[in-house]
C-alpha cells in the first residue's frame, strides 16, 4: 500500500528547485502521497521551492490553499502549479501561483496552437491589484481591471467595466488584437510590441476601443455605433 | 456563547491595524463585551504597548503552541477591563513558529468562552498575514486614503476572495476631511469606489489617537475625540447594530471654525 502510495507521485530537481509530477489518481491520494514522501525526508525538503505538475487534474482554491499551508507548515514553498485544466489554471492565478516551470512542456504547446480565434476566457469579477490572468486566447472580464493587476491574452481583451490595471492583447504578436472597455483609464496598455502609457486623462469616462492604427501606433478612440438606424 | 473571530488586516504597514486593534477592542469591553485580542506580528510585537500592557508580559503566544504554559496564562487581563485580554505575540521569534493550524487551534480554544476575539495581522501577505486569517469569521481591512495603501488593500481583498474567506469590510483612517475638500486626498467615495466592498467605517485623523497610542490608553476611552466616536461607531457596528456614519463634512465660516476649535463638530 505504501509503495503504490509512493509511485503515485514523481519529485526529480529541475532548475527551478523541486518538480511533483503526478499520475492519474484521486486528488486525496495524491496530496496524501505527496506529503508521506515529504515527512519521510524531511532534511531533504527543508526549505525547498516546489513546482506541481497536476496533469488534468481539477483543482478549486480550498484544495489548493490547504496544500499550500501544509507545505507551508513542512518549510516547503509551493511557487507553480502546471495543468492541462482551465479550472485548476484558473485557481492557480487567483492565488498567485505561477502556471509555468521555466521549460514548457511540448504538449502544452500543441495544446495552444489549437486555440481558434473564438476562444475566449470569461471572467466575472473584479482583478484586483497583484493577479495577473493569462490565456492563450481572448479575454472577457465583467468587472474592473484595478490598479496593479495584470491581463496577458493572445488574442483581443474585452473588459465591461473600468481598466485601471495593464493590459496586454495580442502578446504572442497577434497586430490585429484589440482592447475595449467601458472605461479605459488603464495605467498602461500593449498590443503586441506597441506600448502605450496614459492615454488619455481619466476624467469623462466612456466607452473606447484601442487598436493598432493604419500608421503602426497603439491609438484608443471613443467607441461609435458603427451602422446608425 | 461562541466567539467571533475578526482579524484586522492592510497589506501596507503604518496604516493603523494596531490601533484600531485596541481602540475597537476596548470599545467592545466598554459595551460589557468579553474579548481576547491577538498580537500575531510575530517578532515586531506592539500590540502590548498600544495597550498598555508591555511590563505585564510573561508568556506569549509562542510559548502557548510550544507547551511552555496553558493558554490562560498567556492571556493578559487590560488594566481598566476586567473582561479584556490581550495573547501577546513573541518578540524574539520570527513567523515560522506559528502556523495556520496552530491559530485555528488557539481560536477554537477560545471561542467558548469570549464574544469577541480580534487578531491583530502583520503587514505583508506572507506567512503572518496567513496565520492571521486562518481562524477568521469576519476580516477587516484598514486603510489610509493614500494610492499606494488602497492598492495593497485591493491585493489583500483579492487573496481573501481567492481563499474564500468572504468579502472583508472596510475601514478607511485617518481621513482629513479638509485635505478631501481641497482635493489633495482621496475621497473615502473614491476608496470605496475602487475597493467595491462594503465600509464598516471611517475613521477622521485626529493627534489624540497618537497621544493615547504613546501612553498605552486607547483614545476611545476618550468621549470628545472625533476619532474615538469613530471607533466606538465600529464597534457598535460589529456588535450588529445600525449606526449612522459621522458627518465629515468640512463646516465653511466662523461657527465651523468654532466648532472644529471646540472638537464639538
Amino acid at each position: 500500500m505504501m509503495d503504490q502510495l509512493t509511485s503515485l507521485v514523481q519529485i526529480k530537481g529541475i532548475r527551478d528547485g523541486l518538480l511533483a509530477t503526478f499520475a492519474d489518481a484521486p486528488w486525496e491520494d495524491l496530496r496524501v502521497a505527496l506529503l508521506m514522501q515529504i515527512d519521510e525526508r524531511p532534511a531533504f525538503f527543508q526549505g525547498a521551492r516546489l513546482a506541481m505538475d497536476v496533469g488534468n487534474q481539477i483543482l478549486k482554491v480550498n484544495d489548493l490553499v490547504d496544500l499550500r499551508d501544509l507545505l507551508s507548515e513542512r518549510n516547503v514553498s509551493l511557487w507553480a502549479v502546471v495543468s492541462e485544466s482551465p479550472t485548476t489554471e484558473h485557481t492557480s492565478q487567483l492565488l498567485g501561483l505561477a502556471t509555468r516551470i521555466s521549460k514548457p512542456r511540448p504538449e502544452e504547446r500543441k495544446q495552444f496552437a489549437d486555440v481558434s480565434d473564438e476562444t475566449a476566457l470569461f471572467i466575472n469579477k473584479t482583478i484586483r491589484s497583484g493577479t495577473r490572468i493569462e490565456f492563450p486566447g481572448n479575454i472577457v472580464v465583467l468587472g474592473d481591471v484595478n490598479p496593479g493587476s495584470e491581463i496577458v491574452a493572445e488574442g483581443s481583451v474585452i473588459v465591461w467595466g473600468r481598466v485601471r490595471g495593464m493590459i496586454h492583447a495580442g502578446a504572442k504578436g497577434d497586430r490585429n488584437a484589440v482592447i475595449c472597455a467601458l472605461d479605459l483609464s488603464a495605467t498602461q496598455l500593449r498590443i503586441a510590441d506597441e506600448v502605450s502609457a496614459v492615454l488619455k486623462p481619466p476624467k469623462d469616462p466612456r466607452p473606447e476601443i484601442a487598436s493598432i492604427n493604419s500608421e503602426g501606433r497603439l491609438q484608443a478612440e471613443a467607441w461609435k455605433q458603427a451602422n446608425p438606424s | 456563547m461562541t466567539a467571533q473571530v475578526i482579524t484586522v488586516t492592510s497589506g501596507k504597514g503604518g496604516v493603523g491595524k494596531t490601533t484600531a486593534v485596541a481602540n475597537l477592542a476596548n470599545a467592545l469591553a466598554m459595551d460589557g463585551k468579553r474579548v481576547v485580542c491577538i498580537d500575531g506580528d510575530i517578532g515586531l510585537r506592539n500590540l502590548d504597548v498600544v495597550m498598555g500592557l508591555e511590563n505585564r508580559i510573561v508568556y506569549d503566544i509562542v510559548d502557548v503552541i510550544e507547551g511552555r504554559c496553558k493558554l490562560r496564562q498567556a492571556m493578559i487581563r487590560d488594566k481598566h477591563y476586567p473582561e479584556l485580554y490581550l495573547i501577546p505575540a513573541a518578540q524574539t521569534r520570527d513567523k515560522n513558529a506559528v502556523s495556520p493550524s496552530d491559530m485555528v487551534r488557539i481560536c477554537a480554544d477560545l471561542r467558548p468562552d469570549a464574544d469577541f476575539v480580534i487578531i491583530d495581522s502583520p503587514a505583508g501577505i506572507e506567512r503572518g498575514f496567513r496565520n492571521s486569517i486562518a481562524a477568521a469569521d469576519r476580516v477587516l481591512v484598514v486603510t489610509n486614503p493614500e494610492v499606494s495603501a488602497v492598492r495593497d488593500a485591493d491585493r489583500v481583498v483579492g487573496i481573501l476572495e481567492a481563499e474564500e474567506k468572504g468579502t472583508p469590510s472596510l475601514i478607511i483612517n485617518r481621513l482629513n476631511p479638509v485635505l478631501v475638500k481641497n482635493n489633495d486626498m482621496l475621497s473615502a467615495e473614491d476608496v470605496l469606489d475602487l475597493l467595491g466592498i462594503q465600509l464598516i467605517g471611517i475613521v477622521p485623523e485626529d493627534e489624540s489617537v497618537i497621544i493615547g497610542s504613546n501612553r498605552g490608553a486607547p483614545v476611545v476611552a476618550d468621549a470628545k475625540s472625533r476619532a474615538g466616536q469613530a471607533f466606538r461607531n465600529i464597534s457598535k457596528r460589529l456588535q450588529g447594530q445600525d449606526v449612522p456614519f459621522m458627518d465629515l463634512d468640512v463646516q465653511n465660516g466662523l461657527w465651523g471654525a468654532i466648532q472644529r476649535f471646540t472638537g464639538r463638530k
